[in-house]
């Protein structure tokens, strides 16, 4: 049997376990471990300049081609700087393994130089983590890590490996396991039949059906058989924010996002449902408005792979527990096996109503915001980008208002294409996320929507994208305040901006993407707004930093009432401002 | 209302604090815990007695089992079980109080296993209400000091919470 240091055992098991590349960052702690990079050449490793880069990369590598993201840190701060990543993977389900170094055994628990408890800062917010003790596990342990990142509910999981366990004049047998069993780890691999019948007959007793889609369809490779059977029943479809992409965005039976700043139609067919078959989505508190409100006439199928996400906020009254594509190929199969057919009755009046509603306040029916004023505005930015790209790009976003104007004005066709942070809402997340998704992707085109707030959070990676070829497109609707605060600002703290205006502080982004050896572009009128996307685009083999003055004064419409709202009628998610004068 | 639930975990280390942490995290309540490790070495077992509404317990049980170092457990409330706790209790005892603190002892079926000329130190076992009332039984006035070991429990007849 081969013999092998700690820390080539480490390469050597991300190797075997597939890893094809690792974003990085070295320091004390991790130095052998860098050494041993530099020893193969089966792992790539991408410099990033912040760990949290790292673990966004990591994380939308993952998102967009659904392996595991792997990242690498140091201890002490290489470690806490890669914490909000790890949240935000964490939130969102991702699978990811975040290898850190640590100070060496003797060392921990004496305060060393650079010595943070990675396992037990990290413990809310990872699936799993270990604390390698033997470095004779380190293949094992790996293996572990792979196998929980991905199966069941995924998440992120944290490899903390002391130094010394990587030392280089230690040997040890290598072997990689071939399988892992754990006996306290048992994800549900098929949905429960009886359930899943049930289910299948409560949709097609219904007369007012709904399907919402959240990221768990993503996540499980499920877009083929869910779209399979909302087309056999003829079933309207919404997505979450996580969802987007899990069904057609251009097909007519989708509604569009649903919940705070989702689509008026898609939350008025929430609302107004007597069957919701909810899949791989959980009720998050921005979909469902106050709860005690939450689509009173609705009986609610829930299935999900984590049981403790049924139930949680809203109660379900068929919970299934599985992955997403076995049970909806369960109920493919339950339905060509009843020979039953939909009340095609109540149904196509059913969506006589969904079209009327989607005709009086679809936002893509025709524009809803004012496009007499001169100031470009950010929702047609938007939507010249999904005509100059097709619809096809992966767009990554960060937070604020230009991520809801992008789930909302870019219909996604395909699952993975849309990578934001829509559980942990990190800024920053954008350009980081776009890196990693364009490495995975070579030849795609990868565009981040970003903001002059959130841009600035991470933009130091604008030089990892020179140092590894990554030309991405960052599209940044600057409308300079940190608009989504500003937003609320308006709306509920009488127009006060604390802290949210930039007042002229700005950097000139077109020549600080020049020094960074990229193409900067500036775009301000409507005019010239899809001209000069289109040439953008067409530089295919660089970095463009598009610089797009929008209207400051613009807020994010609909916008579901919240439940404390001294407005009135409010809490329910038929509830929604339309504009800043109009609601329902 | 109050649920005690037993819960076997690997017997790693870090397994006791995701357990606590996730009860903190959570917002739920942990009122006694106690742990020890089973005669299978590599299992430890946990008794959490908690309370909250038939939902929270339900996310209770949900998240516990999702921690990747449980293994099985069990909330005992839901069927016939015995639970008990032990408790240490130093007590002023002199003069005429000597015998009553003793009568009292006795009626508890507790044990006095230390003495000096001016303290009793008794242990008494059994269903934490029993402990409750020998407080109230001796007078406050006369405890020194008290320690609980928490509740611990066990499910009535065939029922066994195993691997």
């Amino acid at each position: 049997m081969e013999q092998l240091s700690g820390g080539d055992m480490l390469l050597r098991a991300l190797a075997d376990e597939g890893v094809e590349c690792i974003f990085g960052y070295p320091g004390g702690a991790a130095l052998h471990i860098y050494d041993a990079i530099f020893r193969q050449d089966r792992v790539h490793h991408v410099l990033v300049r912040h760990e949290q880069a790292a673990t966004h990369a990591a994380d939308a590598y993952s998102r967009s081609t659904g392996r595991t993201g792997t990242c690498l840190v140091t201890s002490g701060p290489g470690a806490t700087n890669a914490i909000t990543g790890i949240a935000t993977a964490y939130l969102d389900s991702i699978p990811m393994v975040v290898i850190s170094g640590q100070v060496v055994s003797d060392r921990i628990g004496e305060d060393a130089f650079q010595e943070t408890d990675m396992v037990g800062i990290s413990r809310p917010i990872v699936k799993h983590s270990y604390l390698v003790k033997d470095p004779a596990q380190i293949p094992a342990i790996i293996k572990k890590a792979y196998y929980l990142a991905a199966s069941g509910r995924p998440g992120p999981v944290v490899v903390d490996i002391p130094k010394d366990m990587t030392a280089p004049d230690v040997l040890f047998d290598y072997h990689y396991p071939e399988t892992v069993r754990l006996r306290s780890y048992n994800p549900a691999i098929r949905g429960h039949a009886g359930q899943i019948k049930k289910a299948m007959q409560l949709m097609l007793a219904a007369k007012r059906p709904i399907i919402y889609a959240g990221g768990g369809v993503i996540q499980g490779n499920a877009s083929a058989p869910l779209t399979a059977l909302a087309k056999k029943l003829n079933v309207p479809v919404t997505n979450t924010l996580m969802g987007l992409g899990a069904y057609p965005g251009d097909d007519k039976q989708f509604l569009g996002m649903l919940g705070m700043h989702g689509m008026v139609e898609a939350n008025f067919a929430m609302h107004n449902a007597d069957v919701i078959f909810a899949i791989g989505a959980r009720f998050d508190d921005r979909v469902t408005n106050a709860t005690d409100k939450f689509c009173p006439d609705a009986k609610i199928v829930h299935v999900d792979i984590d049981p403790a996400s049924i139930s949680k906020t809203v109660r379900a009254d068929v919970p299934i527990v599985g992955p997403v594509d076995s049970v909806l190929n369960d109920m493919l199969q339950i339905f060509d096996e009843l020979k039953q057919t939909m009340d095609t009755e109540a149904l196509s009046q059913w969506w006589a109503q969904i079209n009327e509603w989607r005709a009086k306040h679809g936002i893509l029916v025709k524009p809803r915001y004012e496009t007499t004023s001169e100031a470009l505005k950010p929702q047609e930015v938007i939507s010249t980008l999904y005509e100059v790209t097709k619809g096809e790009a992966y767009i990554t976003s960060d937070v604020g208002q230009h991520q809801m104007f992008a789930a909302q004005y870019y219909p996604f066709k395909y699952p993975r294409r849309w990578i934001n942070s829509g559980g942990l809402g990190t800024m920053g997340f954008g350009l980081p996320a776009a890196m990693g998704v364009q490495y995975a992707h070579r030849d795609a085109v990868v565009a981040c929507v970003t903001g002059e707030g959130s841009i600035q959070m991470c933009i130091q990676e604008l030089s990892t994208c020179t140092q590894y070829h990554l030309p991405v497109k960052i599209i940044c609707l600057n409308n300079q305040a940190l608009g989504m605060v500003k937003q609320w600002q308006d709306m509920n703290y009488g127009g006060r901006h604390s802290e949210s205006l930039y007042e002229e502080s700005l950097p000139d982004f077109i020549k600080l993407a020049e020094s960074y050896g990229h193409v900067g572009v500036r775009i301000s009128k409507r005019e010239e707004l899809k001209e000069k996307l289109t040439e953008v685009f067409a530089m295919k083999d660089r970095v463009v930093f598009v610089d797009i003055q929008v209207d400051p004064q613009e807020h994010v419409y609909p916008m579901l009432i919240p439940p404390n709202d001294p407005s009135g009628a409010n809490g329910s998610m038929r509830d929604m401002f339309l504009s800043k004068t109009e609601r329902t | 209302m109050k649920h005690i639930i037993s819960v076997l975990v690997e017997n790693e280390p870090g397994a006791l604090s995701r357990v606590v942490g996730l009860f903190s995290q959570r917002g739920y309540n942990i009122e006694t815990l106690t742990v020890a490790p089973t005669e299978d070495a590599t299992l430890s077992r946990l008794t959490i007695t908690t309370a909250g509404s038939d939902h929270v317990i339900e996310q209770i049980t949900k998240h516990l089992n999702k921690i990747v170092d449980v293994v099985k457990l069990v909330d005992l409330t839901e069927g016939a079980h015995i639970e008990r706790e032990l408790m240490l209790i130093k007590v002023r005892a002199t003069g005429s109080q000597r015998a009553e603190v003793k009568r009292c002892v006795d009626i508890f079926r507790g044990q006095i296993v230390d003495v000096t000329a001016s303290v009793y130190t008794i242990q008494l076992v059994g269903h934490s209400d029993k402990l409750d009332a020998f407080f109230q039984a001796v007078g406050e006035a006369s405890i020194l000091e008290v320690v609980r070991s928490g509740v611990t429990g066990i499910a009535r007849g065939e029922k066994v919470l195993s691997l």
